[in-house]
C-alpha cells in the first residue's frame, strides 16, 4: 500500500506539483443497533482508496479513488494536478507550507479486545439486547442501544519524503431510555449524549457496563415526565462534564479552529469571532480556563501518531489563564499566524481532502469538585448531559439544552427539572467560570460524530472535562 | 467488466451501468442459495470545487464505488458495504453479510425483502454535468465571484452516478442521476461589521446554474445588510425565504412524518388532523422532474407520490418495510437504507401559493424578512420547538416595505405551531430546489404570524 502513495506522489510531482502527498487506507467499520431488546440493524463495511493531494503554486487540488493498482494511483496523481490547475483560475495569494521534519514511522493504538476480531456480534447484539431489556424493565416504552467500532490503516508519504504507516482502532456504546408524555418527549442517556467513544479496544464499551446503568436513566427518563420546568432566570449553573465536553466542542474548539478563523469556512460551518492578531493577548474566560488540544492523550477519541500531513501527534496550549495563546492549524493555515505545522488536519477517509479537525481539546482539572461546587451555591440549576446544542456562525451565541436539570437550594441538591436550558455569549459565559472540577473527576470525552467541510465530513474529536461552575447564567429560554 | 476492477469516472455511461449491473449480479450469485438478498451498486464520479476569501481554496474530484449487501436468513438481518467490486471483493462482502447475519439475533419484525414490482423511470441525468470537468466548475465558481467588491466563498459540485439493484425475491432496477449546485455567500465589510448574503441553485443540469446571476443577489443581500441594527428578542411576524422554510422542515420531514419514529410515539404527526394551516400542502415525489432523486428506494420498493399534509392536514406518513409492517400498511418507498433509522421523506415539496415575493413582504405591517436559518436543533420531537439563529440577511419590514438590515437573531419556536392553522398569511410563487445533504427540497417562501426570537447578540 505505501507503494501505491508513493507512486501517486511520484505521478503528481511529475505533472508540476511542487508539493503533493497521498494516504492509502482501509477502513473496517461496525455498526449495531437495538431498540427495545430486538437488534434492529447491523452493518459491516470494509473501504478502501487512495487519495493524492497536490499543490501547484498557491491552488490545491485533490483527486481519490477506490482503486488500488499502480495505474489508478498513478492517475489519480496526475488528476490531482489538473484539478490543481484548475483551481489557479481563480487563485489566491502565495502559499507557504510550514517546513516539518521528514518522517519514517509505523504507529499503533492500544487495544486489549479488537472489537471487529476479537468480540463476536452475538456477544455484542446480547449485550444491547440486555441493556435495552433493563431500560424497558424500568418502564419506558422506548430504549435504545448502540455501538460503533472502526479499524483504520493508513499509508501516508509526501514528496517531502516522508512515509507513515498508522494502525488505529476505535469504538464507543451508549443506551439511552425515552418516556413519551402527553405531548412531550424526555430521554436519558449513558454514558453521555450518543455515548462515550475512545481510540480503544472492546475493553472500553466493557467498562461502560451498559446495562447496569440502563434502569437508572429510565428511571430518571420517567420521572422528568411530571418533574416541573426549568425556570425562566438568571442564576448560577453547574455543569457535569459531559455537559462542559460538549461546551468546549461548540464554543471553543471550533473556534480556535485556523481554517474557520482565516475565513475558509466562511460559508458553510462559518467563521469565528477570534481576531488572529491578539493571539497572546485576548482574554477568553476565567483565570481558571486552561484548555489544551492535546493529541497525545492515551485512548482518547482525538489521539493519533501522526495526522494526514504526517505531522507528529502534539500538545498545543489554546488557553491559558483565561488568555487565548493557541489555534488548532495545518501546514498552509499555520504559518499565517505563526502557527508552525500545526498538526491537526485529518480526513475521514481516503476520499476526502484533510482539513483542520480538533484533536482532544478539553479542559485542565482545577481544584474544586462537584461537591464542593453544589455545596458552595445558595442557588442555582446542576445540568447533566446534552439533549440539543445550535451556536451561531462566528461561535458566540450558544443556547444549549440538557437532559435533566437538579434544583440546587443552600447548599444541596432538591428537585429534578425538566428540560433544562442555558444560553450565553461565549467569553462572557467562559469568564463566568468560578470552580473547575479536580483531577478525580477528570473524564476523556470521545465524540465520533463532528460534522464539518463540504463534501461534510464526519470527524472524531476527543474532550477531557471536569464538572464547573458557572455564575449568572440565563436558563429556561423559551 | 467488473473483473478489471478498475472504477474510473471517465467510463462512458453504457460501460458504468453494465459495470454496476453485472456486479448486482455477481454478487446476487455469489449468495446462490445461501440466503434472501438485495444488492445495490453505484459507480461514478463526484467533484466540488470550494472557494473561501474569492479564491479556490479546495477543489477536489472522487471516483465512487460501491457495493451493499444486504442478507436475510429467517429473520437474522445484516448489511455489508465495501469500495471494492472486483471478485474477490464481492466474494468478501458477500461472505460478511452471510456470517454476520449468522451471529446476530432474530428480528421479528423484518418484513422480507421487496416483491419485484415496476419501477418508474426518472429522468433526472445530464450528459454535460456528468461529464463536468474542474474548469467548468472553476468557471462558475470565477462567474459567482465576480467583481462585485465583497468577498466571496462557497462551493460548486457535480456528481453523476449509475445505479443498480438487484434481489433474490426478484426486483431489479437500473438509473442514474447526476446534480450540479452551486451555493455561495458574499460578505461586505463595513466599518466595524461584515454583512452576508446567500444564494444558491441545485438543478440536473450545470448549464442550468447561473454563477454570475447567484453571486449578483449575494452581493446585492451583503451590501444591503451592512448598518444593521439590533433588535430586541420577542415574537415577530416574518417571511421566510425558500432557504429558511427548508431548514424549517428539516425535523418535520426527518422525525415527523418518520413512519418508525411515529409507530414508536415520539412524532408529532396526528393523522386526520388539522395540524397545519389550510393553505400548507406538503408531498414527497422523488419522480417529480424538478427533483433529485432515483426511482426507488434502498430495499427496491418503487417510489412514487406521498402525500403527507393535504389543505393543512396531516395524512401520510413515510415507511420503509419494517415500520410499514409495524402499522400494518404498505412500504410506501422511502428506506434510507437502516431500519434503526426508519424512513423519511427525501424529496419534499410544499405547494407554492399565488403571491410574490414582493406581495408578501408588502403585507407585513411590523415584521422581519428572515432569508436563511443557521444550526436548528430539535429541543422535542413532540413539540417540533427547535433553536437556532437567523443568517445570510434580516431585514426589518415596516408598513410593507424593508427598511434596515437587523444583527442576527435566536429563535426558539415549534415549527408546527408557527404553521399551524391560521398561523400562515402567505405563500409564495417563489418555491425553488433547496440542496441537501442527501435531500432536497422544492419550498417556496411563506407569511407566518409569529415567529419567537429568543436571543440576539447580547445573549
Amino acid at each position: 500500500m505505501m507503494d501505491l502513495a508513493l507512486a501517486a506522489v511520484d505521478a503528481a510531482v511529475s505533472a508540476g506539483a511542487r508539493y503533493a502527498d497521498a494516504r492509502a487506507m482501509v477502513v473496517r467499520h461496525e455498526a449495531m443497533e437495538a431498540r427495545n431488546r430486538v437488534v434492529e440493524d447491523l452493518s459491516q463495511s470494509e473501504d478502501a482508496g487512495l487519495g493524492v493531494r497536490a499543490l501547484m503554486g498557491s491552488s490545491w487540488g485533490f483527486q481519490a479513488t477506490p482503486t488500488l493498482t499502480p495505474a489508478a494511483a498513478r492517475a489519480a496523481g496526475a488528476g490531482a494536478v489538473a484539478v490543481a490547475r484548475a483551481s489557479s483560475r481563480v487563485a489566491g495569494p502565495p502559499l507557504q507550507l510550514a517546513p516539518v521534519p521528514i518522517v519514517v514511522d509505523s504507529w499503533t493504538s492500544r487495544w486489549v479486545e479488537h472489537p471487529l476480531d476479537d468480540v463476536s456480534p452475538a456477544d455484542k447484539a446480547e449485550l444491547l439486547v440486555a441493556a435495552t431489556g433493563a431500560a424497558n424493565d424500568a418502564g419506558v416504552p422506548l430504549a435504545q442501544a448502540n455501538y460503533q467500532a472502526w479499524d483504520t490503516e493508513k499509508w501516508f508519504a509526501s514528496s517531502g519524503g516522508s512515509r507513515v504507516h498508522q494502525h488505529i482502532v476505535e469504538c464507543g456504546a451508549v443506551v439511552d431510555a425515552t418516556a413519551i408524555g402527553d405531548g412531550e418527549t424526555q430521554r436519558r442517556s449513558y454514558p453521555g449524549v450518543r455515548g462515550h467513544y475512545g481510540t480503544q479496544g472492546w475493553e472500553l464499551v466493557r467498562s461502560l457496563d451498559l446495562v447496569a446503568h440502563a434502569a437508572l436513566v429510565a428511571d430518571q427518563a420517567v420521572a422528568l415526565l411530571s418533574a416541573p420546568p426549568c425556570p425562566a432566570d438568571v442564576t448560577t449553573v453547574i455543569l457535569d462534564s459531559d455537559q462542559v465536553a460538549l461546551q468546549i466542542h461548540e464554543s471553543v474548539g471550533h473556534a480556535v479552529e485556523l481554517d474557520r478563523i482565516l475565513g475558509w469556512e466562511a460559508a458553510f460551518a462559518g467563521t469565528s469571532w477570534l481576531d488572529p492578531g491578539r493571539l497572546g493577548r485576548l482574554h477568553f474566560g476565567s483565570e481558571l480556563m486552561q484548555i489544551t488540544a492535546d493529541a497525545t492523550l492515551p485512548g482518547a477519541m482525538g489521539s493519533f501518531g501522526y495526522d494526514d500531513e504526517g505531522v507528529a501527534a502534539q500538545r498545543v496550549d489554546i488557553v491559558r489563564d483565561g488568555t487565548w495563546v493557541g489555534v488548532l492549524a495545518g501546514r498552509d493555515s499555520g504559518p499565517l499566524v505563526g502557527a508552525g505545522a500545526g498538526g491537526a488536519v485529518r480526513a475521514d477517509g481516503p476520499t476526502r481532502l484533510p482539513m483542520v479537525r480538533m484533536t482532544n481539546v478539553g479542559l485542565l482539572p482545577g481544584d474544586s469538585s462537584l461537591e464542593e461546587m453544589i455545596s458552595t451555591t445558595d442557588d442555582g440549576i446542576y445540568m447533566q448531559t446534552n439533549r440539543s446544542w445550535s451556536i451561531d456562525d462566528r461561535r458566540l451565541n450558544f443556547q444549549f439544552g440538557c437532559e435533566v436539570g437538579w434544583e440546587v437550594k443552600d447548599g444541596a441538591v432538591g428537585r429534578m427539572l425538566k428540560n433544562p436550558t442555558y444560553t450565553g455569549i461565549s467569553p462572557q459565559f467562559w469568564s463566568s467560570l468560578d470552580a473547575v472540577g479536580g483531577r478525580d473527576e477528570w473524564t476523556v470525552w470521545g465524540l465520533p460524530h463532528c460534522g464539518k467541510g463540504q463534501p461534510l465530513q464526519v470527524g472524531h474529536t476527543g474532550h477531557h472535562a471536569v464538572p464547573c461552575r458557572f455564575r449568572d447564567v440565563r436558563v429556561g429560554v423559551r | 467488466m467488473v473483473d478489471d476492477a478498475t472504477v474510473d469516472g471517465n467510463l462512458d455511461d453504457a460501460r458504468r451501468d453494465a459495470t454496476v449491473a453485472e456486479a448486482c449480479e455477481r454478487a446476487l450469485a455469489l449468495v446462490g442459495g445461501r440466503a434472501d438478498a438485495v444488492v445495490r451498486a453505484s459507480v461514478g464520479t463526484s467533484s466540488l470545487t470550494r472557494f473561501a476569501n474569492s479564491r479556490i481554496h479546495q477543489n477536489l474530484r472522487e471516483d465512487l464505488a460501491r457495493v451493499t449487501v444486504t442478507v436475510g436468513v429467517e429473520g437474522r438481518v445484516a448489511r455489508a458495504g465495501t469500495s471494492r467490486l472486483d471478485a474477490d471483493g464481492l466474494s468478501a462482502v458477500v461472505e460478511r453479510a452471510l456470517t454476520a447475519a449468522a451471529l446476530r439475533p432474530v428480528d421479528p419484525h423484518f418484513a422480507g425483502f421487496a416483491p419485484p414490482a415496476p419501477v418508474v423511470p426518472v429522468d433526472h441525468w445530464d450528459d454535460a454535468t456528468a461529464h463536468a470537468t474542474p474548469d467548468d466548475r472553476a468557471a462558475v465558481v470565477a462567474a459567482f465571484v465576480g467583481g462585485n467588491g465583497t468577498e466571496a466563498a462557497g462551493f460548486c459540485s457535480t456528481r453523476a452516478v449509475s445505479h443498480a439493484l438487484a434481489s433474490t425475491t426478484g426486483q431489479w432496477a437500473v438509473g442514474r442521476r447526476s446534480v450540479a449546485r452551486l451555493d455561495g455567500i458574499h460578505r461586505a465589510t463595513g466599518r466595524d461589521e461584515v454583512a452576508d448574503g446567500c444564494a444558491q441553485a441545485t438543478s440536473v443540469r450545470l448549464a442550468a446554474v447561473d454563477g454570475a446571476a447567484c453571486g449578483a443577489r449575494a452581493a446585492a443581500r451583503a451590501r444591503a445588510g451592512l448598518g444593521a441594527i439590533s433588535l430586541a428578542p420577542g415574537p415577530y411576524e416574518v417571511v421566510l425565504e425558500p432557504r429558511a422554510v427548508a431548514a424549517a422542515l428539516l425535523y418535520p420531514a426527518l422525525v415527523g412524518f418518520n413512519g418508525k419514529r411515529h409507530a414508536e410515539g415520539t412524532s408529532f404527526v396526528r393523522l386526520g388532523e388539522q395540524q397545519w394551516d389550510r393553505s400548507v400542502d406538503i408531498w414527497d415525489d422523488a419522480t417529480d422532474p424538478r427533483a433529485l432523486g432515483d426511482g426507488h428506494d434502498p430495499e427496491g420498493t418503487p417510489k412514487r407520490r406521498l402525500d403527507l399534509v393535504r389543505a393543512g392536514v396531516s395524512v401520510g406518513l413515510a415507511h420503509d418495510r419494517r415500520s410499514a409492517r409495524l402499522a400494518e400498511v404498505e412500504p410506501t418507498g422511502h428506506s434510507v437504507g437502516s431500519d434503526a433509522v426508519g424512513g423519511y421523506p427525501t424529496d419534499l415539496f410544499m405547494a407554492g401559493g399565488g403571491l410574490t415575493p414582493e406581495q408578501l413582504v408588502g403585507g407585513v405591517e411590523h415584521g422581519l424578512l428572515v432569508a436563511d436559518l443557521w444550526y436548528n436543533r430539535l429541543l422535542d420531537p413532540k413539540t417540533q420547538v427547535v433553536t437556532g439563529l437567523t443568517r445570510n440577511g434580516l431585514f426589518l419590514v415596516e408598513g410593507g416595505q424593508v427598511t434596515r438590515p437587523v444583527q442576527n437573531l435566536r429563535h426558539t419556536q415549534s415549527i408546527v405551531a408557527a404553521f399551524g392553522p391560521g398561523r400562515v398569511l402567505g405563500v409564495g410563487d417563489d418555491a425553488q430546489l433547496v440542496g441537501g445533504e442527501g435531500s432536497t427540497m422544492h419550498v417556496p417562501g411563506v407569511r407566518l404570524a409569529a415567529w419567537s426570537f429568543t436571543g440576539n447578540a447580547r445573549g
